[in-house]
Order: structure tokens, then sequence, then C-alpha cells
């Protein structure tokens, strides 16, 4: 089945067999960043431009060694030392950046929407790296391929998604994806960060979504657990008293995670605050997968690069 | 796409000669067979390479290292193909530096399919020496290329396909030369 996008903007445009030929693609890419020379001559001659106007470690590293390993050229642009701290507009900025014919260009911005906007202005395939609270695409298909090459399966999976809800893009790409592939997503966290209705922004799919009654009706037999990091740069609205609570109510800890199944994996997009949503021996246990999620990142992107700029 | 039959090049037992035929030439040339690994170019140079390793070990009782090549992502007209291509997985022992590549692939045409395979070997380690074993030489090159062990030489116009037919992955075994339906 070929893939007939020409951004990728986000899960809620995929159908359930583009996301698999995603993952299958990736797979095919996981082996070539186990060689000793880990790049191939797939787009050489192409441009990749990483857009980045909020920070980012992970994904911004990872797209670019995704475009390097796959022989594409990357550029990386942060916010801070671009011409948007002159006033130039978003749309400028991209209009600028289309003149010099980069092949994708890759955007995380602090807007829901903001790759929407470039995306209709530019011929460059555009890849959503994050847009405010509303998804981010590549993170969720590579939690999907962390969640199948360990439990062989995505469809009939509980998946607790804990935490954040609100505010995490991660959740909503999430939701979308894990949905659309056939797994019951149970969504908990402090009652002020589970967004009203999202269960019904969710359309109708192969899987469930729903709210638990608390954390620990979330977890209990839950093949996977899904933390979100409390996104300090957005807490101004008075979510949760202090930071100990949230975490005594919500953080993942070794007591609540033995309400899980037996065979239980956890995950977390990243940055971890350690202490506050998850505990560090969690984190550094055996049932997380936390750095197997940053190791298959890279493989997932370059799936997304080689599909999206692979063409003329 | 539909596709006239205009001859059968070789039949099952055809294919079967020459591929001991090959499996002969391959011992001859290549001495110390524990330092030979024969290289199926996806997909249907896999079971032929499989095939040539089965028929050394008949005649010679020496297991012959196989692998598997996957050259999309190093072929040359990629950005023109309107799909992407599915990628399979590439599948070589973890060294090749020193080795006697044997690349097995059913058609030689262009030549351009063999190019991307030597790049791709050639990312892998640094081969003593790579030859190329073809069931059918069709003609056409568009690369200074050449093959050290061929089955057949079948002369063809540039519109004809020859058509390797496989147990592996079609219902028969034999090789047909079709052309295109006009329409």
């Amino acid at each position: 089945m070929p893939f007939k996008h020409k951004d990728l903007l986000g899960i809620e445009d995929l159908g359930s067999e583009e996301i698999n030929l995603i993952l299958d693609t990736a797979e095919t890419f996981r082996d070539i960043n186990q060689r000793q020379i880990k790049k191939v001559p797939t787009l050489r001659g192409k441009t990749v431009i990483n857009l980045f106007f909020e920070a980012s470690t992970r994904t911004r590293t990872s797209f670019e060694i995704a475009a390097k390993r796959l022989s594409a050229d990357a550029i990386n642009i942060s916010a801070s030392t671009s011409s948007v701290v002159k006033g130039e507009t978003l749309i400028d900025t991209a209009l600028n950046l289309q003149a010099m014919a980069p092949d994708a260009i890759v955007i995380r911005h602090p807007s829901s929407g903001a790759p929407h906007q470039i995306a209709k202005v530019v011929n460059a395939a555009v890849i959503n790296a994050g847009d405010g609270a509303h998804e981010h695409p590549t993170q969720a298909l590579l939690d999907a391929w962390t969640i199948r090459q360990k439990k062989g399966r995505i469809a009939g999976l509980k998946v607790a998604i804990i935490g954040d809800v609100l505010h995490s893009r991660v959740a909503r790409s999430n939701a979308h994806l894990l949905t659309k592939m056939g797994a019951h997503v149970v969504l908990a966290g402090p009652r002020t960060l589970l967004p009203l209705g999202l269960d019904k922004i969710i359309p109708p799919a192969a899987g469930t979504i729903g709210l638990a009654e608390n954390v620990e009706a979330a977890i209990k037999d839950a093949d996977v657990v899904m933390m979100l990091r409390i996104q300090m740069e957005r807490q101004s609205g008075g979510f949760f008293p202090t930071l100990r609570e949230y975490s005594i109510h919500f953080g993942l800890n070794r007591r609540r995670l033995e309400m899980a199944k037996d065979d239980v994996i956890v995950l977390h997009p990243g940055p971890i605050n350690r202490g506050v949503e998850i505990d560090s021996d969690v984190v550094d246990g055996p049932y997380s997968l936390i750095l197997d999620q940053v190791n298959n990142g890279v493989a997932v992107r370059m799936a997304v690069l080689y599909l999206l700029a692979g063409g003329d | 796409m539909e596709f006239v039959e205009k001859a059968c090049v070789m039949t099952a037992a055809d294919m079967n000669r020459v591929l001991t035929r090959m499996a002969t030439q391959i011992v001859e040339n290549n001495p110390d067979l524990s330092n030979v690994i024969l290289v199926g170019v996806r997909r249907r140079g896999v079971p032929l390479a499989e095939t040539l390793a089965g028929k050394i070990k008949e005649m010679d009782d020496v297991d012959v290292t196989t692998g598997a090549l996957d050259i999309t992502l190093y072929r040359d007209d990629l950005s023109t193909v309107a799909d992407r291509p599915v990628i399979n997985k590439t599948e070589l022992p973890s060294n090749i530096t020193g080795k006697n590549i044997i690349l097995v692939d059913d058609v030689l045409y262009t030549g351009r399919t063999i190019r991307a395979a030597m790049d791709e070997l050639i990312d892998f380690g640094r081969p003593h020496r790579i030859q190329l074993a073809v069931l059918i030489d069709r003609g056409w090159r568009e690369l200074p290329i050449q093959a050290d062990y061929v089955g057949k030489v079948v002369t063809t116009t540039e519109h004809e396909i020859i058509k390797v037919m496989l147990p592996e992955y079609d219902a028969t075994e034999q090789v047909l030369l079709v052309e295109q339906k006009k329409v």
C-alpha cells in the first residue's frame, strides 16, 4: 500500500494501514542503525530543515540523525537564533525557507496548527514534530512501535495514559493512534488536567477510550503504562497545588505499578521529571522501555522521511 | 498488467541442470569455499542462492554461508518512481571483510541492480572479491557490468520481459519470455 500524503501533520489523518506501513518501514531501518556504517544513500541530495520554535533534545537530534543516516543534508534552525526574534511572521519564515528549496521541513511550534499553516504555503513535505497541545505524530508512532515490538500487537491491549493530558500532544496523538489500532486507552490524572470530552474528540475506532476514576483504576491490569511529563512551562493555571502532592496522588511508583499486568511495560516520552510523575526506581527498573523509545525514534523518523521526502 | 507469453526459455528441468552446472563452476573457481558467501538479491536471487548452496553441499559436503540483500535504499531511480517501494530486510553475516562474495540474481539486464548491490555490500565491509552469478543474461546493459556465472544468455528486444518463476514466489517453476499486451 503506497503512502499518499504530502505531509505528516497528525495521526488523526492516517488510517491503520498507513500506520502499519510506517512501522513496517521503520523495522527495516532499525537494521541500518545497528550496522557499522550507519548510512544509506537513499536521500542523497535532499535537504531537511529542522525548524524548532521550542526546546527539544530528543526529537531534534533524532530527526537530524535520521536525515543524516539517509544521506540527506540536515539544517537546524532554532527560533532563538532566527529572524523570528526580529519580528518575522511564521508564514514569511516558511516562504523564505521554501525559496531555498528544501525537500522536507520538520517543525515544532508552541501553537497548535502551526505546521498546518506552513504546509499550505510550501511545496516541501512538512512533518509535525509537536504543535502546542495538538499532536506529536512521530512520538506516537515510536511509542506504538515500541509496544508492538514488545507485545507483538497493539489491538486488545489496555494502555493507561497518566498525567497532564490537557497539555499533552503526545497523549492526543497516542489516543488517536492506539484507538485506530484497536487498543483500549484509559486516561487518568488530576481532574484539572484531563480535557473534558477527549473521548468524544476521538472518532469511533477499532479500540476504545475512556477516563479512569483514579490512577490505580487506570493502572489495574494495564499492559502498557504511559506516563506524561508535568509540563512545568505550561503550569501557570494552578492546576495542582504542589509537585509533591502531584507525585503522591498521580506519580508512578513501584507500589502502583504492581497493580498492572506482570509483563507491563512503562513508557515516557521524556524529558523525565524524576520523583514527580515517575519514581527513579521505576525509570531505571526492569519494566521501563524509556530508552528503547528513544532508540526507536531514529528508525521511525527515517521511515517517515523516506516515505515523504523520497520522491522528487 | 497483462502479458502475452512468447516462449518458454527454460523448464524446471533446464533450470535444475543449469544451476548444477553453475554450482560446479563456482566450486571450480573458489578453492576455499569456507570463505565464500552466496548473497541473493531480493527477491528472486535469494532462493537461487539457497539452491546453489544446496547443490554445493551435495557435491562437496561444504556448508556455504548465504545472505540476502535488499537494494531498495541504494536504487538510483528512487526519486523518480511514483510510490516509495516497500523495503525488505538485508541479512548478511556480521563481517564480510576479506570474503569472496558471489552475488546471485535471477536476471541481468541494465546492470543497475548489481551496481546498487555492490554499493550496499561495500557499506558492510571490504570483501576480497565480488563475483556475479545470474540465471539469465538478457543483454541491454547500461553499465559496464558482466556476470562470472551465467545460466543462459537470451536475446531479447527492449520491450520483452524475462519472467523467472520460482516455487517460493510463483505457482510454477520455469522461465518465460513475455511481452506486455498492447491495448
